[in-house]
């Protein structure tokens, strides 16, 4: 066995890696891992113009997981000693319940990513405290400067310095190095007893200089500030079915929550999703390709490995309309007999794997993004969203605008207040007649929570038409 | 001080050191926070185990203060030179940001001196098998309750204990445990004629073990709760009266309590500024925060600053009386503290409930429906559709039509919009059926008019 850099940060070895691993290679158990992780947060935040609160937060522990059948067994330490692996292991294998195998493991090979999605090194991930409260000081002023009537200015920003390293039964050690930032500003608007807010950010798995380039920085104050005094003007939204055009980049939460969640693995295997059964069928007009791409550069959503090791890659969900695929992890996949997607993640060492999404977007069509508006007579343009939510289940989903505008006549006009649309999963994009050839990606603030752990991720999406969905407002 | 437990593995020893090295580097107050506990949890699915997962944990948080100026910090690694060297790193932290002028811990005089066993403790340990079992009977209930039950999302088992340590540089230290036990069943139903799936729950959560339901009586409600959304339909856009069963309530209940929140206050992020000791609500709505019910979920002897508990009346007869504080949000209000700061290891107090809930009142579920001609009973809320600056609603939403006084057919794919300021206003009735299922409990609703948008 080599010596191990990957595990040496861990102060562990090779040795006693392997040594935990065959103590949970009893003859039941299918497949083991061991998740080692070292993870570095910081943050610091502002308002009422004053940088106020620094934090730094340190943990690192392991992930010890068995799975026989069906079966998960799991159990983590924030110790990382021979005998707490032992524990681990102990606890782990309960569910294979089962003499010790036959099979001998293959001794792990050392491996590392065979690419570097986002090269950002420690020192360039390291931001002094300083420059931190100078970037803050100057999005205050620049949201205020920006109009009077901003009030008051909320921002944040928040680093993660990530260190993992995976060993399997199936004879893989291999680690990554995973940055991750994000800068967030809310501004509230006042005038005349209305108050409204606003927000932007961005960020991805990028250095410092990310926010400086072009001032991007700066652009997300004014951003945050033109929402929240755009929100002034806005006019109660109205309530029923009618045509929606969702504007490019962050409005693709609705691939997330419409179609994203209904295709995960766990779910498809289990026959709880709406979308059970639905391979090879219609799900969407023939104007939709969506894929879920975990490859692309410096992104929130993008992983060079995902948590048990596998290279992510851009598996193709539907095409032209038709259901394709779904994304698996090691377990699902296996007991689905379909392919290995590199989707399984999981939100820390404490966590179980789980099949999850990365970067889920729409590709490019043909349509030109204002003959789009222009053919909408009454309806709904939406730019902006908070978050949303899907029942697997019953199909049904909701995401919630925080911009949008009347289109009367082919024309955009006034502002509208936030609302909930609704609609059915299997059935949503089947409505979508028009996709503009102007694809755009989130600007990296996404997180996804599936069975209360959260994750980073991304979402795209070209400006759409959508014939009708049900839009939650107040007025008829 | 009195009634302090001793400690019994030195984490008071430990807290002292650390506050002594703070000192030194220039800190002039500071608090620590140390957690430690275990957790077990199973789930069980179609009648066989599918993840189990045990775990035993610890953590602690630092805060300081460098005259004005702070820092918090955190770590799961309690070796010596560890901490020492996270100590020496926050106050380099928090001399890197701007002083605030109301920072600081809560005045010395204010600190909890003692404080009753509010039953929060369970000594009792399940074997893992006897978890297990718990959970498939749970999910066994539910699954025969009817030829329809086709599937299960899983039954579950959870438990946990632990304990909570909290020192500051006033020489406060208070220390008390508590655990949990909870059973949660997400059955599964399906429609033979359509092949359409629903899907609903059912749980329980107590920190005593004794005191839980049987786990056929959760699988048994779950299924009823998932029978009847089958045949779920949307119906057309309309204004009309809308009832919110216990859940739903407890929902609305949560979004008022962030609004009377400190922090969303000071920030001028809340749709109820300025409010205090005017009419927010309808008269028929009386809340109180107790932090001190025995055996609650939301119970605790101090709160994350060091403060004794208590029982608050936050809105008298529709009238708002008190908004949730800590020390450092009362202080940007001109306002002592509420004793609720609450506290994540690592992070700086922020204000949370303790048992926050409404007074019951004297209608059944059945007497509020039977009350309305054409309306809505809620039965579950989707999406994060809600301002908190401007209290602007509008979630998606299933349940049930109401027609003639009775439940007509379940519903689904609708949303419901108002404004929270008029919603908490046109409540009509307050129903007689509090039951404390989480920190924040009300007994179920009954408003006015709300716009319902489907078809």
């Amino acid at each position: 066995m080599a010596d191990s850099g990957q595990l040496a940060k861990f102060g562990m070895t090779d040795l006693e890696v392997f040594q935990a691993l065959d103590r949970l290679n009893v003859r039941d158990v299918d497949y083991a891992d061991l998740y080692f992780e070292s993870r570095v947060s910081e943050s610091v935040s502002m308002e009422e113009g004053i940088v106020k609160r620094a934090a730094k937060s340190v943990s690192q522990g392991v992930g010890v997981r068995a799975t026989a059948g069906e079966k998960t067994g799991f159990a983590y330490s924030d110790e990382l000693t021979r005998k707490d692996l032992e524990i681990a292991a102990d606890t782990a294998r309960y569910i294979a319940n089962s003499p010790k195998g036959d099979r001998s493991l293959p001794v792990p090979t050392q491996r590392r990513p065979t690419r570097d999605l986002y090269p950002v090194e420690r020192a360039k991930a390291e931001v002094a405290t300083a420059d931190r409260v100078a970037l803050l000081n100057a999005i205050d002023a620049e949201a205020r400067r920006y109009d009077p009537r901003i009030t008051n200015v909320l921002a944040s920003f928040n680093t993660e310095y990530k260190v993992v390293a995976v060993a399997t039964s199936d004879g893989t050690l291999i680690g990554d190095v995973q940055p991750l930032s994000r800068l967030q500003v809310t501004c509230i608007a006042e005038e005349n007893g209305n108050r409204q807010v606003g927000s932007f950010g961005g960020g991805g798995r990028v250095g410092f200089e990310f926010y400086q380039e072009e001032n991007r920085f700066l652009s997300y104050a004014r951003e945050a500030a033109r929402e929240a005094i755009l929100n002034l003007s806005a006019v109660d939204a109205p309530a029923g079915v009618m045509p929606v055009v969702l504007g490019g980049g962050w409005p693709g939460i609705l691939l997330h929550e419409a179609i994203g969640h209904g295709l995960e693995s766990d779910f498809n295997r289990k026959k709880t999703s709406a979308f059970s059964n639905l391979i090879g069928k219609r799900v969407a007009s023939d104007v939709c390709t969506i894929v879920d791409d975990g490859t692309l550069p410096f992104r929130r959503g993008s992983l060079n490995m995902d948590d048990e090791g596998t290279p992510t890659g851009r598996t193709v969900l539907i095409e032209k309309g038709i259901l394709r695929g779904y994304i698996t992890d090691k377990l699902n996949a296996r007991l689905m007999g379909i392919p290995l997607t590199g989707n399984g993640r999981r939100e820390s060492y404490q966590s179980i794997v789980l099949p999850r999404m990365t970067n889920t977007f729409m590709l490019a069509g043909e349509s030109d993004p204002g003959d789009i508006l222009k053919s909408v007579k009454r309806g709904l343009y939406a730019v902006s969203f908070g978050g949303g939510q899907v029942d697997i289940t019953s199909g049904k989903f909701v995401f919630s605008a925080s911009e949008a505008y009347l289109i009367e006549d082919g024309k955009i006009t006034k502002p509208v207040k936030g609302a909930t649309l609704i609609g059915n999963g299997p059935e949503i994009l089947t409505k979508v007649s028009m996709v503009g050839h102007d694809l755009k990606l989130d600007n990296g603030i996404g997180t996804c929570g599936k069975d209360g752990q959260s994750v980073p991720v991304g979402v795209g999406l070209p400006t759409i038409k959508i014939d009708e969905i049900t839009v939650g407002g107040t007025q008829r | 001080m009195k009634n302090v437990p001793q400690q019994t593995d030195g984490y008071a020893q430990l807290a002292a050191d650390v506050l002594a090295r703070a000192k030194q580097c220039g800190a002039t107050e500071a608090d620590i926070v140390v957690a430690d506990g275990e957790t077990f949890s199973v789930q069980v699915r179609v009648g066989v185990v599918d993840r189990l997962s045990k775990a035993r944990e610890k953590r602690l948080g630092l805060r300081v203060f460098v005259g004005k100026r702070s820092a918090t910090t955190s770590t799961s690694d309690f070796s010596i030179d560890s901490l020492h060297r996270l100590v020496d790193e926050t106050c380099t932290l928090a001399k890197a940001v701007v002083p605030d002028e109301v920072s600081g811990l809560p005045e010395a005089s204010q600190m909890a001196t003692d404080w009753p066993d509010l039953d929060l403790y369970d000594s009792t340990r399940l074997g893992t098998d006897q978890q297990i079992d718990l959970a498939k009977r749970a999910e066994s209930a539910a699954l025969s309750a009817d030829p329809r039950m086709t599937n299960s999302e899983g039954g579950d088992f959870d438990s946990s204990s632990g304990r909570v340590v909290l020192a500051n540089s006033h020489g406060f230290v208070g220390e008390y445990r508590s655990s949990s036990f909870s059973i949660s069943v997400s059955p599964i139903a399906t429609d033979a004629a359509t092949g359409g799936m629903q899907r609903d729950a059912w749980y329980e959560v107590q920190r005593k073990f004794n005191r839980m339901a049987s786990p056929e009586s959760i699988g048994q409600e779950a299924a009823r709760r998932t029978l009847r959304r089958l045949g779920a339909r949307k119906v057309s856009t309309k204004r009309v009266p809308v009832i919110f069963d216990q859940d739903t309530a407890g929902s609305l209940l949560g979004n008022l309590c962030s609004a009377i929140s400190g922090y969303s206050l000071y920030k001028r992020a809340s749709f109820l500024l300025d409010q205090l000791g005017n009419r927010i609500a309808s008269e028929h709505l009386t809340i109180y925060d107790d932090g001190r019910m025995d055996g609650g979920l939301g119970s605790r002897p101090f709160d994350g600053e060091g403060l004794a508990t208590r029982k608050n009346t936050i809105v008298e007869r529709g009238v708002l009386k008190s908004y949730l504080l800590d020390s450092y949000s009362g202080r940007k209000l001109g306002l002592p503290s509420t004793g609720n700061a609450s506290r994540s290891v690592g992070e700086s107090p922020s204000v949370g409930p303790t048992n926050f809930y409404l007074v019951p009142g004297t209608k059944t579920v059945q007497e509020m429906i039977g009350s309305v001609k054409e309306g809505l009973y809620v039965t579950e809320l989707i999406g994060f559709g809600i301002n908190m600056v401007t209290g602007d609603y509008s979630r998606g939403a299933c349940g049930f039509w109401i027609e003639n006084g009775e439940l007509a057919y379940p519903v689904e794919e609708i949303t419901i919009a108002g404004n929270l300021k008029q919603m908490f206003t046109d409540i009509e009735t307050v129903g007689n059926d509090l039951v404390f299922r989480s920190r924040v409990a009300s007994p179920t609703l009954k408003l006015g008019e709300l716009m319902v948008a489907g078809n």
